[in-house]
């Protein structure tokens, strides 16, 4: 109990020690750019639904960036028969753990977790370490379990074609994070309309009621 | 209205009367002061705010499951597979906000205007009630989605109880039903959650109005519109609430609903305020966060736990400091002495007070979001330094003058200098 509290009194210390690593970069990301979220839901697909999962999320779903359901199933679906499944591995949380140390955690809402910048700088601030077991390490997240899966991508694209893999990746998974975030928009504008009309006829209501108070 | 709806109506009104006399004696005739202004509109919109909870929280239930291993996955599901249920979320989650948002704006009306002065300490007392429970409600709600805010959040406050001398671990143990918060205390928060606490708010919120109605609103003047009736035994400065508060209310609420749609559609997160961050990381018990901040509207009172140094190596001081705080409401009406009710009237030392209340109430809540280490450290030492971080005391001197604006008042507000009250409500 009094640990916890006590934890509870240390932790922003520990917090502030980890925010000041590597500054953040801001992700460039476009979410009504379908090419770009069809180019990191095909990033995504082939690099890290692997060992990663995004339970939450149906193949369906990617008709919201464009595709079609003969689209998805053709190009996207790797590992499931059905295009109403969700994105599971066969990987199961055990193995996961016995080989990287932890379970690689489930991507469905992992840019609200640590946020796009992060997303984005993390996957472009991989180094060679050989101290660690994968051989590799990371300028934010030191000593990540994961190692450099996009190494090999890096390593035959140009540093503004990477770039732009990564940015494409990170708006994929904007999307992933919150599926409805453009209709929310589209929606919220329309909503926004609505009430602007109706505020008019309230507003003179009010004002005839109100003429004779003084 | 037409004859025949009429007819219905007197068919009904004649074996049931007291719908109508209910109606008349709470809105159609309810003489509520004519000069109502900005700060009135917060008690509607909170009524608003309340039912927007209970129908969006309805449909929630419908698809959210209170179970440890689903919780977290059907509240995705909920975001994603259910019809609209994004939008039922983000009702629920900005109306948790709003509500605290419209009850502090609320209460600070009643500092304004000394809305808790006889005759209606009752008001006040009903209010507190509401405020308190309204917490309570808040915090088991925020264990539901079973992020590890939701879980680590629930952790520290239920150890808070731990605190207590003597009954202390079998307090938070009967309160968690086990030794951590677990699928244990995930069902029972929300069935208090969703039954419980929505039904004492209910009740509460019904005897608030009707210990209003029964002595009448107060007004920005602070005056008794009921010391001043007409022929026909009706106040003059007085209008009925229905219809003109009805459409004045409806046109702050059209302008509360568009801000509040804003958030909605355009920054449900707002900035980690109203959903945080961590929130969707899912409860792991083996892994303590880095930072654990409670939800926004409960920092001030995290700010004072915070500040009071732990005694004998224990941190109840901190724990009765913060619940003295929030208790300490009641007594408002007696610690009040001054011969007048509203700010407009009042003298120097009130209004110097509660300048500096609200910027020691807010310098609290930022204190409360951030690590103890925000502000650096003394660039000193000295023997009473037990902590040099210079936030901690900031939020020490912080408590001390929030307590000393409840302590000190009989003394200032006698002594304050005020001005002639009028007769009449001035528009």
């Amino acid at each position: 109990m009094r640990q916890i509290l006590a934890v509870l009194l240390l932790v922003p210390a520990l917090a502030l020690a980890a925010e000041s690593g590597h500054a953040l970069e801001r992700a460039p990301i476009d979410p009504r750019d379908l090419v770009s979220l069809q180019s990191g839901a095909r990033t995504f697909v082939n690099y890290c639904l692997n060992c990663h999962s995004a339970q939450y999320m149906r193949y369906n779903r990617l008709t919201d960036i464009g595709l079609t359901e003969a689209q998805i199933g053709d190009n996207l679906m790797l590992a499931a028969d059905k295009v109403g499944d969700t994105m599971n591995v066969a990987m199961t949380p055990k193995d996961g753990k016995a080989w990287f140390g932890v379970p690689p955690p489930d991507l469905s809402v992992i840019s609200r977790s640590r946020g796009v910048d992060w997303l984005y700088t993390y996957l472009r601030t991989f180094y060679r370490d050989d101290k660690t077991p994968s051989g590799w390490n990371n300028r934010v997240f030191a000593n990540a379990a994961m190692p450099h899966v996009l190494w090999k991508v890096q390593a035959e694209q140009s540093p503004v074609q990477y770039d732009r893999t990564v940015r494409d990746l990170v708006n994929f998974l904007a999307y992933l994070g919150e599926p409805v975030g453009q209709a929310r928009k589209s929606i919220g504008i329309v909503v926004l309309f609505v009430l602007g009309v109706i505020f008019v006829f309230a507003y003179a209501m009010k004002q005839a009621f109100w003429k004779d108070v003084r | 209205m037409s004859s025949r709806l009429m007819a219905l109506w007197d068919w009904f009104d004649s074996r049931m009367p007291s719908v109508g006399e209910e109606w008349r004696k709470h809105a159609s005739e309810y003489y509520a002061p004519k000069n109502f202004n900005f700060w009135y509109y917060f008690g509607a919109l909170s009524l608003l705010v309340l039912v927007i909870q209970i129908v969006s929280g309805i449909f929630l239930t419908m698809h959210y499951k209170p179970d440890a291993t689903l919780a977290f996955g059907s509240v995705e599901y909920i975001m994603r597979d259910v019809p609209g249920g994004w939008i039922l979320r983000y009702i629920h989650t900005t109306g948790a906000s709003a509500f605290f948002v419209l009850v502090y704006l609320h209460m600070f009306r009643a500092l304004l205007y000394g809305s808790y002065r006889e005759p209606r300490e009752l008001v006040w007392i009903f209010g507190v009630l509401l405020y308190l429970t309204l917490m309570g409600e808040a915090f088991f709600g925020y264990l539901l989605p079973w992020g590890q805010m939701s879980y680590w959040g629930a952790q520290v406050i239920v150890n808070l109880f731990g605190t207590v001398p003597f009954i202390g671990e079998t307090l938070a143990l009967w309160i968690r039903g086990d030794y951590v918060v677990s699928d244990v205390t995930l069902n029972r928060f929300f069935a208090l959650h969703v039954i419980a606490l929505p039904l004492v708010l209910l009740g509460l919120v019904a005897a608030h109005l009707l210990a209003l109605h029964d002595v009448g609103s107060n007004n920005p003047d602070g005056i008794e519109i009921k010391k001043n009736k007409d022929a026909n035994g009706r106040p003059v400065d007085g209008i009925p609430f229905h219809p003109y508060y009805t459409v004045k209310d409806t046109v702050g609420a059209v302008v509360f609903l568009a801000i509040f749609c804003i958030v909605l559609f355009f920054m449900p997160e707002m900035g980690g305020y109203f959903i945080e961050h961590n929130n969707f990381i899912p409860a792991d018990p083996l892994k303590t966060p880095e930072h654990i901040a409670p939800v926004w509207y409960f920092t001030p009172y995290y700010s004072i736990l915070r500040a009071v140094p732990p005694l004998f190596n224990s941190q109840f001081p901190g724990v009765a400091a913060m619940g003295i705080a929030t208790l300490i409401l009641f007594f408002l009406p007696w610690l009040d002495r001054s011969p007048v009710k509203s700010i407009r009237y009042r003298g120097a030392y009130y209004k110097g007070a509660l300048a500096l209340f609200v910027v020691v109430f807010l310098v609290l809540g930022y204190l409360g979001v951030k690590p103890t280490t925000v502000w650096g450290q003394f660039g000193f030492d000295a023997f009473f330094l037990d902590t040099k971080e210079i936030a901690t005391w900031a939020a020490r001197l912080c408590t001390v003058l929030y307590f000393a604006f409840f302590i000190l008042m009989p003394w200032y507000t006698a002594k304050d200098k005020v001005k002639p009250v009028p007769d009449r409500v001035t528009m």
